[in-house]
């Protein structure tokens, strides 16, 4: 288990050191009295990640077929992850795939000829294929966390069509079949799949409700305060009202420690809307729940001055009155902390204070670089023409197989670039009529000096291709993308806008994936869809 | 097929006086579309087929933005984009919401030979009731903003009505709701300009020097008005009129050849009232009447020979 983080410096708050408090919660929330202090909490029931497994490294691990089964939940991987091609042979490779959408998406249909845009066999495809429909938002109730990390409540609007069933049913069905698998066969290791705690009403459709409450957390047993054992802040069985409460020693539960608060014993607080802005800086204390603690600004308490002032009077959004820290905002800081005592605002930190330097957490930074993109018009960095490793990132990960599929730009001498429209949203708006007719048909925007070298005019078709693939589509001409002249030299941009595919009610287009590069950025791994090497050619 | 809170004040081919007890106490309304403002998401095209019940084909790409191409029965509105390069040499992507301009002074509805088929409201909307619709087209030919469409399907006129259902019962029409940006905007006439006014301001300050607003006075002024950066220059915009004004041809017909026909049928009747009542009718006598039955049966035996 992660070491609790201890002060660093005098007097730090360091609110990491109740990791322990967080973790043994998270446990007893997921496998109950099978979690104890005797087997370390069923710590072993948990998988240990080797390395991240994220979405570009799933495709090569079924390209090299060491993945063999897939389940994508509203997730259209066939259109949505770069190389299109290296995707379709991976998905070709599994023994199963089961895609959970409220769309009939691509990816359900990876194996199916659909003419140039999907030119597939599918009599060399063996993978077994699911389509599970699911329900969309409006058709459930739930939460939505939104990136201000504000949780907001959402009831359930309309059924869902059809077979479509929530997501949660879905799972849920997963779930029980493969437990009694486990339970009438036995296995490797049945434990953690056995010992799974499912307390609800309907084992097979748990409720909205159920889960939130869960993952908020409870009172296994009284929790008594710290620092007087006859005061109960919690009796057992109620809902806990805050992390705060969170103990290390199994006596409470929770799914998600910084949402414990979002409903407490007195009820959904994620369902609240009052929009009073009582101090009139747009602060809605009382509207929803948002995480941390119902806390808005996070480190509230760097805007204030060592004194505890704040540092712009005319928005105060916590300050020390002499006792304690008050305001507009929940104190993100100790409530009773005098400022003369020096503890920092940035109390997750072992430090007390912000970071340059986040420790294992980065690849690469904090400062700025220059790096080309991995295909790109030069060849070289311009800022280090002569060290040929600093070219690209050298922090970016690349698998092998990936980097023998880049091109030059003696073949393919124009810049890509890609981006989505004002009409659409990612791949699913091709499935909505009203979209399609305001956006119907696919096209890429090149500059009238490219246009006219390639001999193609507003609405004439054009061939795009990259070492990965090609696609066709109309050419929209326009004066918004101008030559490039780096290092002397003119480069042609081509704007290739994402949405089109073989599904939906719009006119059947490529992807643009199709000729997209996997290039992991160093730290997020975001695919590197922003800029690489074509050739447009007239159609 | 009027709302009674939607009091007619002017209806196409009618002289009939329209009630007049009420006027509106807040004066006409308009909506304000400020083109600085538009980022031609398209969410007005869509809302307005949504609330209209229209949809159109699901058609090409012309090498252009603009989608679908061309106003129809089924588009009563729709994005123009045009790319401007200013002679700074700096482009400016200059995006109109193409539809009816509803102008106090509507060509279509001064062209309308049809009772009824066009109105206009006491609060400014010129709205068109299909069903007196004859589908002549003249209407087409009296917009100066080239925005009726003929249905080929039904052969009658379509274009937006300002969603006057909407806004006889306090609504904003749907584009104005769905605008993301505070593009489009809705209210009094007078409110209206206000805004476009304070947008004006704003709009020099940023260096547009010739911002402005677009509220023609050659149709009366309209309840749809633009602000623009180049008020100085209106057709930048996709060929928007710069001084838009009915065709002289509805002037010659309504204001001269329609009295002159009147006045020829007029004369024709009285000509022939006169004619009656100092000649007297044309009658026939017996002796021509016997005449006549002999030749017709001369004819009939000469055929038989």
């Amino acid at each position: 288990m992660r070491a609790p983080k201890k002060p660093l410096r005098p007097n730090q708050l360091s609110y990491w050191k109740n990791y322990r408090a967080f973790h043994v919660s998270l446990m007893k929330s997921w496998f109950g009295d099978a979690a104890q202090a005797s087997n370390n909490w069923g710590y072993d029931y948990l998988p240990k990640l080797d390395k991240p497994y994220d979405l570009m490294q799933a495709i090569e691990l079924m390209h090299q077929g060491k993945m063999n089964g897939y389940i994508t939940q509203g997730f259209n991987i066939l259109a949505s992850a770069p190389n299109s091609k290296k995707v379709s042979e991976g998905l070709s490779k599994l023994k199963f795939l089961v895609v959970m959408d409220p769309l009939a998406v691509e990816t359900a249909e990876f194996w199916k000829p659909h003419g140039e845009f999907n030119d597939v066999d599918p009599s060399k495809i063996q993978t077994e294929v699911f389509r599970l429909p699911t329900s969309c938002f409006a058709e459930e109730s739930g939460s939505l966390v939104s990136s201000s990390r504000v949780l907001q409540w959402h009831w359930q609007g309309a059924e869902p069509p059809g077979e479509a069933r929530s997501d949660i049913d879905i799972m849920s069905g997963l779930f029980l079949r493969l437990r009694s698998l486990y339970k009438t066969e036995g296995g490797k290791f049945p434990d953690p799949i056995l010992n799974l705690t499912w307390p609800y009403a309907k084992s097979y459709s748990p409720r909205p409700e159920e889960l939130a409450r869960e993952f908020n957390g409870r009172a296994l047993a009284d929790v008594v305060d710290p620092k007087d054992a006859t005061k109960v802040l919690v009796k057992k069985g109620e809902q806990l009202a805050g992390f705060a409460q969170l103990r290390d020693d199994g006596s409470t539960t929770s799914g998600c420690w910084i949402f414990c608060g979002s409903w407490p014993q007195t009820g959904n607080n994620m369902a609240r809307r009052d929009n009073s802005d009582p101090t009139g800086i747009g602060q809605t204390l009382n509207w929803a729940w948002a995480w941390p603690a119902n806390r808005r600004v996070l480190y509230n308490r760097a805007s204030c001055d060592v004194n505890g002032k704040p540092f712009d009077p005319t928005r105060k959004l916590i300050s020390w009155n002499g006792t304690a820290w008050t305001g507009a905002d929940v104190p993100d800081y100790k409530a009773d902390e005098p400022p003369e005592n020096g503890m920092g605002p940035f109390i997750m930190t072992p430090e007390g204070v912000g970071c340059f330097f986040a420790s294992k957490a980065m690849n690469e930074g904090p400062f700025p670089e220059h790096y080309e993109p991995f295909e790109n018009p030069l060849g070289y960095n311009p800022l280090h023409p002569k060290n040929p490793r600093a070219t690209s990132n050298p922090a970016a990960r690349l698998f092998a197989g990936d980097r023998e599929q880049l091109g030059t730009h003696e073949e393919y001498p124009h810049v890509a670039t890609s981006y989505r429209l004002t009409e659409h949203f990612n791949y699913w708006t091709k499935h909505a009529k009203l979209n399609a007719i305001v956006q119907p048909e696919q096209f890429v925007e090149i500059g009238e000096e490219l246009a006219k070298s390639v001999g193609v005019k507003a609405g004439d078709r054009v061939k795009v291709s990259s070492k990965r693939g090609h696609m066709v589509a109309k050419a929209v001409v326009t004066k918004r993308i101008k030559p490039l002249t780096i290092e002397g030299k003119t480069v042609q941009t081509v704007g290739l806008p994402h949405h089109w595919g073989f599904a939906g009610v719009a006119k059947p287009g490529y992807f643009v994936n199709t000729l997209t590069p996997e290039v992991g950025d160093a730290n997020t791994q975001t695919p590197e869809f922003k800029s690489f090497l074509v050739k447009v050619e007239k159609a | 097929m009027s709302l009674q809170s939607l009091d007619i004040k002017r209806l196409s081919a009618t002289t009939v006086e329209p009630p007049s007890a009420r006027e509106p106490i807040t004066g006409t309304v308009a909506k304000l579309i400020d083109v600085t403002k538009c980022i031609g998401c398209k969410a007005c095209q869509t809302a307005c087929m949504e609330w209209n019940d229209l949809r159109d084909e699901v058609g090409e790409n012309h090498g252009t933005y603009d989608n679908p191409r061309d106003m129809s029965e089924h588009s009563w509105t729709v994005m123009r984009f045009s790319e401007y390069e200013n002679p700074n040499g700096n482009l400016e992507w200059l995006i109109r919401k193409d539809g009816c301009m509803h102008c106090e002074d509507p060509g279509c509805l001064k062209a309308c030979p049809s009772p009824g088929a066009i109105v206009q409201y006491t609060n400014g909307i010129v709205d068109f009731h299909e069903e007196n619709c004859i589908g002549c087209g003249y209407c087409v030919s009296g917009c100066p903003f080239d925005v009726p469409r003929i249905s080929k399907k039904d052969n009658r006129a379509y274009k937006c009505t300002l969603c006057s259902d909407r806004v006889a019962v306090g609504q904003e029409p749907a584009c104005v709701k769905s605008c993301p940006t505070g593009a489009i905007v809705f209210g009094t006439k007078e409110d209206m300009k206000q805004h476009a006014a304070e947008r004006i301001i704003d709009l020099k300050s940023r260096g547009f020097d010739q911002a402005g607003l677009y509220d023609p006075a050659g149709v009366g002024g309209t309840h749809v008005m633009y602000v623009l950066h180049h008020a100085d220059n209106p057709s930048l915009y996709h060929g928007l009129p710069n001084k838009p004004r009915i065709s002289p041809m509805i002037g010659v017909w309504k204001g001269l050849a329609k009295p002159l026909a009147v006045a020829s049928m007029a004369a024709a009747a009285l000509i022939g009232f006169f004619h009656y009542t100092r000649i007297g009718p044309n009658e026939v006598s017996e002796e021509e009447e016997r005449e006549a039955i002999e030749e017709a049966q001369a004819s009939k035996e000469a055929h038989h020979e």
